[in-house]
């Protein structure tokens, strides 16, 4: 087990090919919005962040930090101020076509049937109508919702909805996942469930993962590193652990390991500073 | 309240309201008169014996026939014209911005006093009706559709572009259904207007239709005829409404309040 502050973290278990090529590169990446009253506020500010190929890293941070404006900036669906944002190596121009993202909002079709919704993922690849439905079933199965193929996604739970959206994801096999609180709207137990079925698929055939939770014990559960991002606004990177726990893990019982424990507590240091600033900031702005 | 009740009650007003009509018009008050003359008011006994007459000489399905036309044309066109034009606007921010107070204006102005220019213009047959409802159908699934497509969450835009959808695919997936979806909230109302210009249209000119049937009885005085007439548009309008009900809870089943129901 080791904990270090020291940025970016070398990735000694990756082969040295793909350290020298990260599957997600962010380079001195700052991400200012305009707001609508004219005043500018800068979310994130020069953050590096690499992320191997098969690698699970899970990035924490109080919340308005700019965590999801982070997903959005690998996504190519937001452009950063500054910096840039480099792909297998090759510089992000536009959408990340490399990418899965699994939203924090509900981005399900709420007119197509949850089959047809995880189906439809395929249609750009070109596969027919026949097989993808086929495909999505097998995968609706795989996600534990084998008999809610037909539902519309307001007759599913959240977590329902969640899983569709994981399942609709996965279909198409994406090199690099980025997942904003998937789990979020889940209970306990469900988180549980949920998570080992993520470890489970992704152990499987591993891609680079870049997750964001609220859940500290469920981030070290999960990841191979853990990213602590400052207070916003101006939000930079504060620490970054490796979790050097063994796989396969189950997220239940590895809670009760003493290394957990330890990881836990070294984590926590830095995330509760920025909590409380960001909780403060709160206050301070509603006087 | 059960269904039964209500649709007592319901039957109950209409039953009043008839059995009123019927003693002001028959019951002799002063001078062996009734209060109102039948000759303004008819009764409700006549009324149905004309509609019923009408019916069984098989002389309204004509007119009918005439006005289900113009309907639905009115409808079709108007509605396929506003759902081009609402998309085009809707993806293209120059157009809307420079189209915005013509299609304002346009909307405002009074329809009825088109009618006599279409009658001018397509003649006094179904086209210048149709013209007429045109108008007033296109506008209101104009504004649905670009709102519908405007209104699109970007969530789900996002998710769909992130699965690699090109903008046909967009179109097909996430505009259309979100356009529909507006489309579709507002369709009795354009069902609605598709039929009042139809038969506004017939009542200020026309050979044909239930305007001109109402219209044709009102200008001999036949109060009978008149009220008979609108009787029958009545009926003709609960069908066309049940309908549009039933089309909408086909193609709206994935809407939480449409298909929300518990056993
Ligand atoms: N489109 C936008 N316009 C202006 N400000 C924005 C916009 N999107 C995000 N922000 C601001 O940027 C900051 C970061 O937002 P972001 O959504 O990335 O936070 P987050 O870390 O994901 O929070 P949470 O954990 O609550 O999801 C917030 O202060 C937010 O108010
Ligand atoms: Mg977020």
């Amino acid at each position: 087990m080791s904990q270090g502050a020291a940025l970016p973290v070398q990735s000694p278990s990756a082969s040295a090919a793909a350290a020298a090529r990260p599957d997600v590169c962010l380079r001195g990446l700052d991400i200012t919005f305009a707001l609508k009253t004219g005043e500018l506020h800068a979310a994130v500010k020069n953050i590096d962040l690499d992320i191997a190929p098969g690698e699970f890293v899970t990035i924490v941070g109080p919340t308005g930090c700019g965590k999801s404006t982070l997903l959005n900036a690998t996504a190519g669906l937001l452009k950063p101020s500054a910096g840039h944002v480099e792909i297998q190596g090759a510089a992000l121009n536009g959408l990340n076509g490399k990418a899965g993202y699994l939203f924090q909002a509900d981005a399900l079709m709420p007119w197509k049937t949850a089959i047809d919704n995880v189906a439809v993922a395929l249609e750009p690849m070109g596969v027919p109508k026949a097989e993808a439905l086929k495909r999505a079933q097998d995968w609706l199965a795989r996600v534990g919702l084998k008999g809610f193929a037909q539902r519309y996604p307001h007759m599913l739970s959240g977590g329902q909805r969640k899983r569709v959206a994981l399942a609709q994801m996965l279909i198409r096999d994406p090199q690099i996942l980025l997942m904003d609180e998937p789990f979020g709207p889940l209970d306990a137990q469900t988180r549980q469930i949920m998570g080992n079925l993520l470890l489970d698929l992704w152990a499987a055939n591993k891609k680079a993962v870049m997750f964001v939770t609220h859940d500290l014990e469920e981030a070290i559960a999960l990841s191979d590193r853990v990213v602590v991002m400052s207070a916003g606004p101006a939000a930079g990177i504060v620490g970054d652990f490796r979790v050097e726990l063994p796989r396969p893990r189950d997220i239940a019982e590895i809670r009760t390991e003493p290394a957990f424990h330890a990881i836990h507590k070294a984590i926590w240091a830095s995330l509760r500073v920025e909590v409380q600033k960001a909780y403060s900031q709160g206050e301070e702005a509603q006087q | 309240m059960n269904r039964v009740t209500l649709i007592a009650l319901q039957l109950l007003v209409g039953v009043a309201f008839l059995l009123v009509w019927h003693l002001l018009t028959t019951v002799p008050v002063v001078d062996g008169k009734p209060l109102f003359a039948p000759f303004f008011f008819s009764t409700p006994l006549e009324v149905l014996a004309r509609t019923w007459k009408d019916f069984a000489s098989g002389e309204i399905w004509r007119h009918l026939g005439i006005t289900l036309l113009e309907t639905v044309l009115a409808f079709a066109i108007g509605a396929a014209g506003g759902i081009v034009v609402g998309f085009a606007f809707a993806r293209r921010e120059l157009l809307a911005a420079v189209f915005d107070p013509y299609v304002k204006a346009a909307n405002a102005l009074p329809r009825v006093v088109l009618a006599p220019i279409f009658a001018l213009w397509f003649g006094l047959g179904i086209w210048s009706k149709v013209a007429l409802g045109f108008t007033l159908v296109f506008f209101i699934v104009f504004f649905n559709v670009y709102q519908g497509v405007k209104e699109v969450s970007p969530t789900v835009l996002a998710n769909a572009r992130m699965l690699g959808m090109n903008e046909r695919q967009l179109l097909r997936h996430v505009y259309w259904p979100a356009a529909l979806t507006w489309m579709f909230s507002s369709l009795h109302t354009s069902v609605g207007f598709a039929l009042v210009g139809a038969v506004v249209g017939e009542y200020l000119g026309s050979a044909g239709g239930l305007g001109y049937k109402i219209h044709e009885a009102e200008s001999v005085f036949d109060v009978t005829g008149v009220f008979s007439g609108m009787v029958i548009l009545t009926i003709f309008v609960i069908v066309l409404d049940t309908f549009v009900t039933a089309i909408e809870n086909r193609l709206l089943v994935w809407r939480p309040d449409t298909a929300a129901k518990t056993a």
